[in-house]
């Protein structure tokens, strides 16, 4: 044998033993995976928000086809990609429509009083914690942001002290909900368009003196909507479970100024 | 030992500008009852008294309106005889509305204490005295309102050998306890005698602060002669002298381990205006319905200490004190240090309220809070030895693990770094905000082991 013979043979010798061992792991301990994960996958966002409560879109799609969940969880996805979704499951799936983040308070600086000049930390939950908060209405929007660094697709603004949610660039992850320390957000569907943009459950004396723009509990609405608006104690509120309102008379008939056309 | 000059002093700490003298030498008056009082269910630390009558009913003065919810937790009595108007929330000091009673008094000021006064306390058991001081109501009135009863049945295995009577008072402006030690020296040291009894603590200390020479005076010269170890402590002035943690070491030099209590190094603290509180309801059976509070600043027509009842609402302090005079632009419940901002006058007084404070612009000044420059003023006057600037940039940037690793919770909120910050940062809204959120994750993860 000579010198240069000898490596080379060792070196072929354990490469094709090690190869032949490989195939015949891969043929024998191979674990067969759905191939539907695969293709689940290719159809939803792929924004990996966590919205549908699983961790991203691979997860959602894997829980998805062991059947632990449903297919309408993703707030993202489009209806036609749910149907998708849905054919590749062989479930039929009612299409709940596409949600988006509304926060229901149009107290903004010009419209609701702020009580005390708060020079503090911008956060909505630090400034609440200090005399119940600025703004003199305790339901309304304070507008120190905690929505707005929540949002992984920075579609909040803050407008004149109150956070504006762009819908058409929401996601509908449902993050900015969890983090109002006033739960003023909603998600909502995104066909709707006319909304009542008021939280307070205060009475209408009460709300007339700290906003111009608060829901005095009048009752208009309610016989205009034909059910769609409903009475909570004090507070017009909107059945989103109905088809989206179209009535332009309650946006112009309200007399407390907080039912309006977003969008 | 009749007389002894504190021994030790606590590492850090700030010297702000006392203006004592606006009402150090206004003698305490009593405030005739307001037309309404709201009296808060929620006057103390931990959880809201349960309220007992409803609305429209008719109470009688000492009349227990609301029991304790619980250990953590302490009864409230009625003011004076009247009539319930409703069950509602309201604002209070603090911040956040809680439940509150309106009473509206009927003028006859009909009082009937369910507490049979204790003469003989000495022959008395001291678990009775304690079991006493709750029913009561009697939370620790120095600003805290932590349940005195609990204080006061310390588990078996920590003996207390040591009773501090906390006559610091070293917020700005506040004067209500010096007025107590000078109006009623040998009651306070009555009060002392009896928590002595009940703790079975051998030394009895009432530590004054070096700038109250006249309330040292006298409380040394009203050392009864019968107390046994009793000696007065006078206390560097310094900022935050008053804090339990600290005057244990400057009166002692034991240092309480960190998220530990007084009862571990054998001390207990109690507040002068609390000792008052327990005297009173121990010997003349009283629950704790009024308490001393300092109305002062410089938008006050007339600075004064004045005796008020829990639930008088502050406008009516302000009023007794002949009004607003000149601009106001902030109220403050509590010293300027550790006290709260108020939004309104409708606020009512509490257990807890020590002094209501009305400034003018010229002493308000409004900072823009800029970045950290890392000058390191905070860290020297920190008394808890935390680091505030690290603490405040780990809040900032929403790393609540690591400010609680870096031992925020030991933070009690004394406003000293916050005082010197060149940067005008808002360090102790950054830890109340850290504390809140570590305080809620604790009780999302259940009860503590232990």
């Amino acid at each position: 044998m000579n010198e240069w013979l000898t490596p080379i043979m060792w070196i072929g010798g354990i490469g094709a033993f090690c190869g032949g061992a490989l195939a015949l792991a891969a043929y024998y301990l191979s674990v067969p995976e759905d191939p539907r994960i695969e293709q689940v996958t290719n159809e939803l966002p792929g924004a990996n928000c966590g919205g549908c409560g699983f961790a991203g879109c691979a997860d959602y799609a894997k829980a998805l086809v062991e059947n632990k969940t449903s297919p309408d969880r993703c707030p993202v996805a489009s209806s036609a990609a749910v149907q998708a979704i849905g054919a590749l499951l062989g479930k039929a799936v009612v299409a709940s429509g596409r949600k988006v983040a509304l926060v229901l308070c149009g107290g903004c600086n010009t419209e609701a009083i702020r009580h005390f000049s708060y020079n503090g930390i911008t956060d909505c939950a630090a400034a609440a914690a200090i005399a119940g908060g600025d703004k003199a209405c305790s339901f309304g929007c304070l507008g120190y942001g905690s929505c707005l660094r929540v949002c992984p697709v920075n579609c909040i603004t803050m407008v004149d002290g109150v956070a504006k949610i762009d819908s058409s660039a929401c996601i509908g992850c449902g993050k900015c909900v969890a983090a109002c320390p006033r739960n003023l957000i909603q998600l909502v569907p995104e066909e709707a368009k006319i909304h009542v943009l008021c939280s307070s459950r205060d009475k209408g004396s009460v709300v007339r003196k700290v906003c111009g723009v608060g829901c005095i509990g009048c009752r208009i609405c309610v016989k205009l909507s034909d059910g769609a608006i409903s009475m909570d104690g004090f507070l017009a509120k909107v059945d989103y479970t109905k088809p989206p309102l179209t009535n332009e008379e309650l946006v112009e008939k309200c007399p407390g100024k907080c039912i309006r056309k977003v969008g | 030992m009749k007389r002894l000059y504190a021994p030790f002093n606590f590492r850090g700490g700030v010297s702000p500008t006392y203006h004592k003298e606006t009402t150090c030498n206004s003698p305490l008056r009593e405030l005739p009852l307001p037309p309404l009082l709201t009296i808060s269910m929620s006057q103390h630390l931990g959880a809201p008294a349960k309220p007992l009558v409803s609305p429209d009913d008719t109470v009688v003065g000492g009349q227990m309106i609301a029991a304790a919810a619980g250990m953590i937790s302490a009864a409230i009595h009625a003011p004076t005889s009247g009539r319930v108007v409703s069950i509602g929330d309201a604002a209070t000091p603090l911040g956040r509305p809680a439940p509150a009673m309106v009473i509206e008094p009927d003028g006859n000021h009909t009082w009937q204490s369910p507490l049979p006064p204790i003469t003989n306390w000495r022959e008395v058991a001291p678990r009775t005295l304690a079991e006493r001081v709750g029913a009561a109501g009697i939370v620790g009135m120095g600003g805290a309102g932590f349940p005195t009863h609990v204080k006061l049945s310390p588990p078996a295995d920590k003996p207390i050998d040591t009773l501090i009577i906390n006559g610091a008072e070293c917020e700005p402006y506040l004067s209500g306890d010096n007025r107590i030690l000078l109006e009623h020296s040998a009651a306070v040291w009555e009060g002392a005698a009896i928590i002595a009894h009940i703790l079975k603590a051998t030394n009895i200390y009432v530590a004054i602060e070096d700038n109250k020479p006249d309330a040292v005076r006298a409380m040394e010269q009203a050392i009864p002669a019968d107390l046994a170890n009793a000696s007065l402590c006078v206390l560097k002035t310094s900022f935050p002298q008053g804090s339990e943690k600290h005057q244990i070491f400057s009166v002692t030099g034991r240092t309480v381990p960190a998220g530990g209590l007084p009862m571990d190094v054998g001390c207990v603290v109690e507040n002068v205006a609390t000792t008052y509180a327990i005297r009173d309801a121990v010997i003349n059976g009283q629950p704790l319905v009024t308490r001393s509070i300092t109305v002062s600043g410089d938008a006050v027509a007339a600075p004064a200490n004045l005796i008020a009842h829990i639930g008088t609402p502050f406008s009516y302090l302000v009023e007794a004190c002949g009004g607003v005079s000149g601009t106001l632009t902030k109220v403050v419940s509590g010293g300027t240090m550790m006290g709260f901002a108020q939004a309104s006058l409708d606020v009512t007084m509490t257990k807890t309220s020590s002094g209501l404070l009305l400034l003018s612009p010229s002493q308000v000044k409004q900072f823009t809070s800029q970045a950290c420059i890392s000058c390191g003023r905070c860290l020297n006057a920190c008394p808890m030895r935390l680091m505030p600037a690290e603490l405040s940039q780990y809040i900032e940037s929403e790393d609540i693990a690591n400010a609680e690793a870096s031992f925020v919770m030991d933070c009690f909120e004394c406003g000293s770094c916050a005082f010197v910050c060149p940067a005008h940062r808002p360090l102790v809204q950054h830890m109340r905000r850290a504390k809140a959120i570590i305080m809620a994750q604790r009780r999302a993860a259940g009860p503590r082991p232990g």
